[in-house]
């Protein structure tokens, strides 16, 4: 695969860098089969740069929680490597990866879930710095109170119970308990898609103003594709555990490569009646990953499909501005990319 | 044309045990055959709550009262509950938000299919196979005589969505209610569904009422619109004036809000929450949110507009995003 990654100018400085991560797991599928392996993710290699914010954009199955869940450091990734600081902390031991836990935090999707009921919302901001600091508990109290304020809870919030809350609310709680310990990276997994469209405004401003002020690179995960061009500075595409294409934002909203990504940014609806489009209505649904299909992933539903792609897997490599894993429409194919229709 | 359907001051009101919420407060609506409307609203907006009002699919704690509530020629308030069912299932369809818990786990997806029609249709059993079989191969399932005999586990989202818009089409409805029926899918399935709903509805001239949150699924599909906050039905315009010039200020707010529509960095939001139970405000239920509110505003229930205000209920409509002060009638 890909080990090197084809920035033509690397990023000066990256807080995390992930070179091939992968993930399987081994399935029971009952007493008398044989047990099946199932490849979540492979070969997921990224930068990110302090500050910036990178998307992770699939459909349910695409293996993005699986990849969140290795950058936050709650499963080890099962081959790859996962650098932050320059220490690879795949193979780290459980002392480091103590220490480097605190600096990636996670916020989850539902806010109404990732919140336990019987703890006061002062208890669940303060609870990491009980566990990885030895602050007194005035000191824990005051930086939670900080925190508080960052994301707009006002301190007499401090006593109360998550029931007390709106979704919005919640979702400010959760991101306060994950940045009190001030991490240098905060893994979004669909932060606003439980939210209505006027909180969820309110939340993705919060999380552009926090970025702004604590210095913090965001992972996105998502799959509202309209949120994710508001808040990308790099989009990576998922398509069955693996990277379909990789690039700048811009060159991937305005000149996207592969059928996949172009199929998804045409399905998405735009809010406006009067915006003409072709849409491309994908044929099909997404393969059972116990069963993958020969060749691309995406071959049993692609409209440019052609005789290599039922065969070969197509590397991810460079064209253009983004990095496409497409025969057709990828590094080796004829200038422009044919149409799709 | 005649409307499909007819509501006139629909209100809904839930008995709690912190007093009485009215649910859905004075909602209009008409749908003619082979339209599509959209009620468009945030959580809590009611709009589920509206529909099911006419479904008759509330619980007992609801007290649904309405001037008019007319479907297809028939009074609905006047019906008794077992004339009503003949209609409800038959003549009047839902699809429900989420297929995955909606359909029942114990019986095999050919099951639920056949027992509309055995309770509506005078169709023999194997009549009722053959129709089944037809349903499913409309709705683009695949293989369809196998998977009558799937229990909804063995089903994805997407396939368990299309069962559920075949169940809907079972008895030839004139008008189906769907409810968020794209929410839980992915994109390329969403764009699949809507799709075939769109098909069906051109093709056989059934109404459709499209209850969603999403502005974008509804610029792609929707006639008509209309925009509830709170309970109450703030705007209903067209779908391009809606977008191109919105005159309620809620309308106008949450189009800004949608990061697709934001120029800068910062997304113009709606300050605030959607007021509950105990904090009503007395005059209109926007105006603390609102960045046009007056002190007329805050203590007297705004009226409606005209139709050419896209009925906004409203002291100072929008046109093209200026405030139009009118002259206020105690």
């Amino acid at each position: 695969m890909n080990a090197s990654l084809p920035h033509a100018t690397p990023p000066a400085e990256a807080v995390m860098e992930a070179i091939d991560l992968a993930q399987s797991y081994e399935v029971s599928r009952g007493v008398f089969a044989t047990s099946a392996t199932v490849k979540a993710v492979a070969g997921i290699s990224f930068r990110l740069a302090p500050r910036s914010t990178l998307a992770v954009v699939g459909e349910s199955g695409s293996g993005k929680s699986t990849l969140a869940r290795m950058l936050t450091l709650i499963e080890r990734p099962g081959a790859g490597s996962l650098r932050l600081d320059d220490v690879d902390v795949a193979e780290a031991d459980a002392r480091t990866l103590r220490r480097y836990r605190g600096e990636v935090q996670m916020v989850f999707q539902n806010p109404f879930g990732s919140l336990n009921p019987r703890q006061t919302i002062g208890k669940a901001i303060e609870e990491p710095l009980l566990v990885n600091t030895s602050l007194s508990a005035a000191e824990r109290r005051a930086r939670a109170l900080d925190m508080m304020s960052r994301v707009g809870l006002r301190p007499e919030h401090h006593g109360r119970y998550p029931h007390m809350f709106s979704g919005g609310q919640r979702q400010r709680i959760a991101i306060a308990r994950a940045l009190v310990l001030r991490p240098k990276i905060l893994v979004l997994d669909e932060p606003v898609s439980a939210l209505d469209v006027s909180v969820r405004a309110q939340v993705l401003n919060l999380l552009v103003e926090l970025q702004e002020q604590l210095g913090v690179a965001y992972v996105f995960v998502s799959h509202d594709l309209g949120v994710v061009r508001h808040m990308a500075d790099e989009v990576l595409v998922m398509y069955l555990g693996r990277a379909v294409e990789h690039g700048p934002r811009d060159a991937i909203f305005d000149a996207p490569l592969h059928p996949y990504t172009r199929a998804l940014l045409s399905a998405t609806p735009v809010a406006d009646p009067e915006a003409k489009k072709e849409r491309i209505v994908l044929e099909g649904e997404l393969p059972s990953p116990f069963n993958p299909p020969r060749g691309c992933p995406f071959n049993p539903r692609c409209p440019l499909v052609v005789e290599r792609c039922r065969v070969e897997m197509p590397p991810l490599a460079a064209r253009g501005a983004q990095r496409v894993a497409c025969w057709v429409t990828g590094a080796d194919a004829p200038a422009a990319g044919p149409a799709l229709t | 044309m005649t409307a499909l359907l007819s509501i006139r001051n629909l209100s809904v009101t839930f008995a709690t045990g912190r007093g009485p919420f009215r649910a859905v407060d004075k909602v209009d609506l008409d749908v003619a055959p082979g339209e599509l409307v959209a009620i468009v609203g945030e959580s809590g907006s009611g709009k589920s709550v509206a529909m099911l009002a006419v479904m008759g699919l509330l619980p007992w704690i609801a007290t649904v009262t309405a001037d008019r509530m007319m479907f297809d020629g028939r009074d609905l308030l006047a019906l008794s509950a077992r004339e009503r069912r003949k209609i409800v299932g038959r003549d009047l369809a839902m699809i429900f938000q989420e297929p995955m818990s909606s359909l029942n786990p114990c019986f095999t997806v050919g099951f639920q299919i056949r027992e509309a029609m055995a309770a509506h249709l005078d169709l023999s059993r194997a009549q009722r196979q053959a129709r089944a079989v037809e349903l499913l191969e409309l709705v683009g399932i695949p293989e369809p005589e196998r998977r009558l005999k799937a229990f909804p586990h063995q089903l994805s989202g997407g396939m368990s969505q299309r069962v559920m818009i075949a169940m809907a089409l079972a008895c030839n409805p004139k008008l189906i209610i769907a409810d968020e029926p794209t929410t839980a899918l992915d994109v390329t399935i969403q764009a699949q569904i809507l799709d075939l709903l769109l098909k069906l509805q051109k093709e056989s001239g059934v109404g459709l009422v499209l209850i969603t949150h999403d502005m974008g699924v509804v610029a792609e599909t929707a006639q008509r619109v209309c925009v509830h906050y709170a309970g109450q039905q703030v705007e209903m315009q067209d779908t391009r004036g809606l977008f191109r010039d919105p005159h309620h200020p809620y309308t106008a707010a949450l189009l800004a809000a949608l990061p697709e529509r934001a120029q800068g960095r910062l997304l113009p939001s709606i300050p605030g929450i959607v007021p509950g139970l105990a904090d009503r405000p007395a005059g209109c239920l926007f105006s603390p949110r609102c960045r046009f509110a007056t002190e007329t505003c805050r203590t007297v229930p705004p009226p409606r507009a005209g139709a050419e205000l896209g009925l906004a209920l409203c002291h100072t409509p929008l046109i093209a995003g200026v405030p139009q002060r009118r002259e206020f009638a105690a």
